[in-house]
């Protein structure tokens, strides 16, 4: 579904992806790990269109979408959510909710009738929340929340644009194991309908979800590969995971 | 067009452009490593101008009022800063502007009523009032020639001051990364305070040489406030040297443009279009060359920010 | 408060103020609120942009001011219609917000302000340069604008005109404001990375509203140029774009009667500073109160007065 050929990106002298080769299938969980500082976050920020590449292809769904503007890609399919949460804090979970799905349905340039009016919008809101567990939160702001309910909209409004793959950068990020164990069974509640491109440093949950692992570093990806073959990598354990499983 | 109005017209450039570079010096230090818009920038040239008017009137003499305008300036800009600008380098840009703002209101009218409504004499010093003989038997102004040297002196002094002492490295540290540098420790109220005080210096140092040529009078600060922004928009805000570069960009672009355009105009177009055409093209001269530079380069041509 | 009943409030006192004022034979306060009811409309669009766009324009008196011109220019070449010279005003607003708009929403934060600022003075340049139109002096109007059947030189129906304007203006923005398009816009102020990430694409809706907002300007530009029967080129300078924006944090940034309230509290604090008729340019000494009153509001009531009013987020 999405497939990623020989990208590569330098900042100055630093070359932060060196010709990386990726792809993701449909209905797969695809985990990238590695280090910090390998460059794991500028190759999202690659895919999502943020940041353009040196060179190199992107494919999703048959289109090359290397040129592609950052928000055609969204409505292409290509969902992602970002390390640091980035939601509309002062608006309500429902408001927030409701104006990504109101995103891809039917046009914004509307002038005269009422968002307020619109039930589908605010039904369609209310089933994602329920998705991840935030329909006590609905009319809580945003900025209220807790730190892992913050989190987990910051899923559901990537979930809420329907794509058909989504970026999840660090989901778990700073959140509790009753937490972790919520967006663990979100993510595998969610990977029949949508392809998930997983980074995240959570061991645990990486091997728990992991259909494949991609291990990056310093740039490059060194090994691909489904997570018992990747356990017993010998390059990986001596770049990265040796102390994890020593443990 | 002859040759000695180009010449003329050339040092004339020179000496506003390093006029301007005395503003915008100070202007993109505070913007850069405080990371605030202060309009209230062109008040303090202001009040440099009207001190350096009263203590040369009051002493007789320029160059004994000239330290003292510029101490006297200093010290106004670290109390303004103590007591209002610090409290705006958390707060996000609107309110700095709207906030600075209201300095500009409130200096205007503190300045009228001290001083009234009329605008100020200052004399240029005796032995700077007459012209001088350029190789090649042209005449040019002592005093802007002065002026020149003056400029070119700073620039120098700035130069060194940022790149080989202590205090410039600091300077430029947090000019480029303020976080990193508290992180490392650097006393950041400190620093603000000492970049604000040299900054105002810097602007009683302009308004003090400009004043004899021209008005010392309320709202001389606004006019040359938006010019100083454009040359640090130019320049790339943070950057010592962009505001050097960007200054002596609009003193030329702005002096050459309002000398020659209208004369190449008067050529080329009969007289009613380019008595129209020529003032209006000169004056927004300098905007197009803003829009142009951020065109190609949206962060100005040396942006100290990484 | 129930916004019904505001809006009632507001809109009844409105209605009768001028006949109030006749039967105290306060004649001149019709033609003062007059003004403010244009400075209202003027704020309000920029507290669109401003307040709601979160996009901090600081050229918006180009708008203003073009429109005026505009209704100026045309009035002294002979035009005198305002079914041509007003819709004239606010199509070359629009027309200059969607050039000015299109270069400077490519570019963040100060730069953006300064920008806006920049093309603003340009316009003040080519106006002051025009030399026909009265360069520094600027226009007077031969008369108000015509077209109506009644003769607009009539306080009173001066009065109502711009009243009824303003209130179709301000609903049309409350309706806006309530829409699919409002809603993007004020999600674009609140994280525009997050706006693009949900598939909008940003720079239309800011450009957008720009636009609109520039448009409204106009028409309180035309509006202006007739409050006086002048334009001078200091409708477009940029203290003009700085009072603008003073009359909406006064009033309140991001609040719907912001613009309004705004202009209400800084143009009768000019009238009671000043304390004579406001005619022409600002009179000595007022602006002293006035900067500190909004340094005051700046530091420590950032939410304006409209903004005191309004129930507490929970």
């Amino acid at each position: 579904m999405l497939s990623l050929k020989n990208l590569s990106k330098r900042f100055g002298g630093v070359v932060a992806v060196d010709r990386v080769d990726l792809d993701v299938a449909a209905g797969e969980v695809h985990a990238l790990i590695g280090p910090n500082g390998a460059g794991k976050t500028t190759l999202i920020h690659q895919i999502s269109g943020s940041i353009a590449s040196d060179s190199g292809e992107m494919h999703f769904c048959d289109r090359n979408i290397t040129q592609m503007r950052p928000h055609d890609r969204v409505r292409a399919g290509l969902a992602r959510s970002y390390q640091i949460t980035s939601i509309f804090r002062r608006f309500t979970v429902l408001d927030n909710l409701a104006l990504a799905v109101q995103a891809r349905s039917g046009t914004s340039f509307s002038f005269w009738k009422p968002v307020a009016r619109e039930n589908a919008l605010f039904d369609e809101a209310r089933s994602i929340a329920a998705q991840v567990g935030l329909s006590e939160k609905l009319d809580a702001t945003a900025a209220t929340l807790a730190h892992g309910e913050q989190r987990s909209l910051e899923v559901a409004l990537a979930l809420a644009t329907r794509p058909k793959l989504v970026l999840l950068d660090e989901p778990m990020a700073g959140m509790g194991p009753e937490e972790s164990k919520r967006m663990i069974e979100l993510i595998k509640r969610i990977r029949a309908q949508v392809a998930v491109l997983l980074v995240e440093h959570d061991m645990d949950a990486v091997f728990r979800l992991a259909d494949r692992i991609s291990v990056m570093v310093n740039g490059r990806l060194i090994a691909t590969d489904r997570p018992e073959k990747i356990k017993m990598n010998a390059e990986v354990r001596k770049a990265y995971l040796g102390d994890e499983l020593a443990a | 067009m002859t040759g000695i109005l180009f010449l003329e017209q050339s040092l004339n450039s020179l000496q506003f452009g390093l006029m301007l570079f005395l503003l915008a010096a100070g202007l993109t230090l505070v913007f850069g490593i405080m990371d605030m818009i202060n309009l209230a920038h062109g008040s303090l040239y202001m009040i440099g101008a009207y001190l350096m008017a009263s203590i040369a009137q009051a002493t007789g003499s320029f160059w004994m009022a000239l330290p003292l305008a510029l101490i006297a300036t200093a010290i106004v800009g670290v109390l303004l800063e103590i007591s209002l600008l610090r409290r705006l380098y958390e707060r996000d840009h609107l309110t700095q502007v709207l906030a600075t703002f209201a300095v500009i209101l409130i200096a205007n009218e503190g300045v009228r009523i001290i001083w009234g409504n009329q605008s100020l004499m200052l004399n240029a010093p005796a032995g700077l009032t007459g012209p001088v003989t350029l190789p090649g038997g042209m005449q040019y102004a002592s005093y802007r020639l002065a002026i020149i040297a003056v400029g070119v002196a700073v620039a120098v002094l700035l130069y060194l001051l940022v790149t080989k002492t202590r205090m410039g490295m600091l300077v430029r540290a947090g000019a480029s990364n303020r976080e990193m540098a508290i992180a490392m420790g650097v006393n950041i109220r400190r620093l603000f305070t000492i970049v604000f005080a040299t900054g105002a210096a810097l602007c009683a140092l302009a308004g003090a040489m400009l004043g004899p040529i021209l008005a010392v009078q309320v709202g001389m600060g606004e006019n040359i406030l938006i010019l100083a922004f454009v040359v640090i928009v130019i320049g790339g805000i943070g950057s010592i040297r962009g505001a050097l570069v960007g200054a002596l960009l609009v003193g030329l672009v702005d002096t050459m443009g309002r000398a020659l355009l209208p004369i190449a105009f008067a050529k080329m177009f009969p007289p009613q279009v380019a008595s129209n055409l020529g003032p209006a093209l000169s004056s927004i001269l300098i905007y197009v060359l803003m829009a142009a530079v951020l065109f190609f380069r949206p962060q100005g041509l040396f942006p100290a920010r990484g | 408060m129930n916004k019904v009943l505001t809006t009632g409030i507001i809109l009844g006192v409105a209605i009768v103020f001028p006949l109030v004022m006749h039967v105290l034979d306060q004649a001149f306060y019709i033609s003062f609120a007059t003004r403010i009811l244009i400075y209202a409309m003027a704020a309000a669009s920029l507290n669109l942009v401003l307040g709601y766009g979160g996009m901090v324009s600081f050229g918006h008196a180009a708008f203003f001011g073009a429109g005026a011109y505009i209704v100026g220019i045309l009035a002294f070449e002979g035009v005198t219609s305002l079914w041509v010279s007003w819709p004239a005003a606010i199509a070359v607003a629009a027309l200059a917000a969607l050039a000015i708009g299109a270069i400077s929403l490519r570019t963040r934060g100060v730069y953006f302000i300064m920008i806006t600022l920049a093309f603003a003075q340009m316009m003040y340049y080519v106006f002051v340069s025009m030399k026909a139109y009265g360069g520094d002096d600027g226009l007077s109007l031969p008369s108000r604008s015509t077209g109506l059947g009644i003769s607009l030189s009539n306080d009173f129906a001066w009065y109502y005109l711009v009243l009824a304007l303003l209130m179709i203006i301000l609903y049309l923005l409350h309706r806006l404001l309530a829409s699919r398009f409002g809603r993007v816009i004020e999600a674009i102020r609140e994280n525009e990375t997050r706006a693009t990430a949900v598939g909008y694409p940003v720079f239309r809706y800011k450009l957008l509203c720009f636009v609109i907002s520039g448009a409204i300007a106009g028409l309180a530009g035309a509006l202006i140029a007739n409050q006086t029967s002048y334009v001078g080129p200091a409708l477009l300078h940029w203290v003009q774009s700085g009072t603008l924006m003073i009359m909406v944090i006064l009033g309140g940034v991001g609040r719907f009667w912001g613009g309004p309230v705004g202009a209400v509290v800084l143009l009768a604090l000019e009238e009671l500073f000043s304390g004579s008729p406001l005619l022409g340019p600002y009179s000595l000494h007022w602006q002293l109160p006035v900067g500190i009153i909004l340094l005051a509001v700046v530091m420590f009531a950032p939410q304006g007065i409209a903004g005191a009013f309004a129930k507490k987020p929970q």
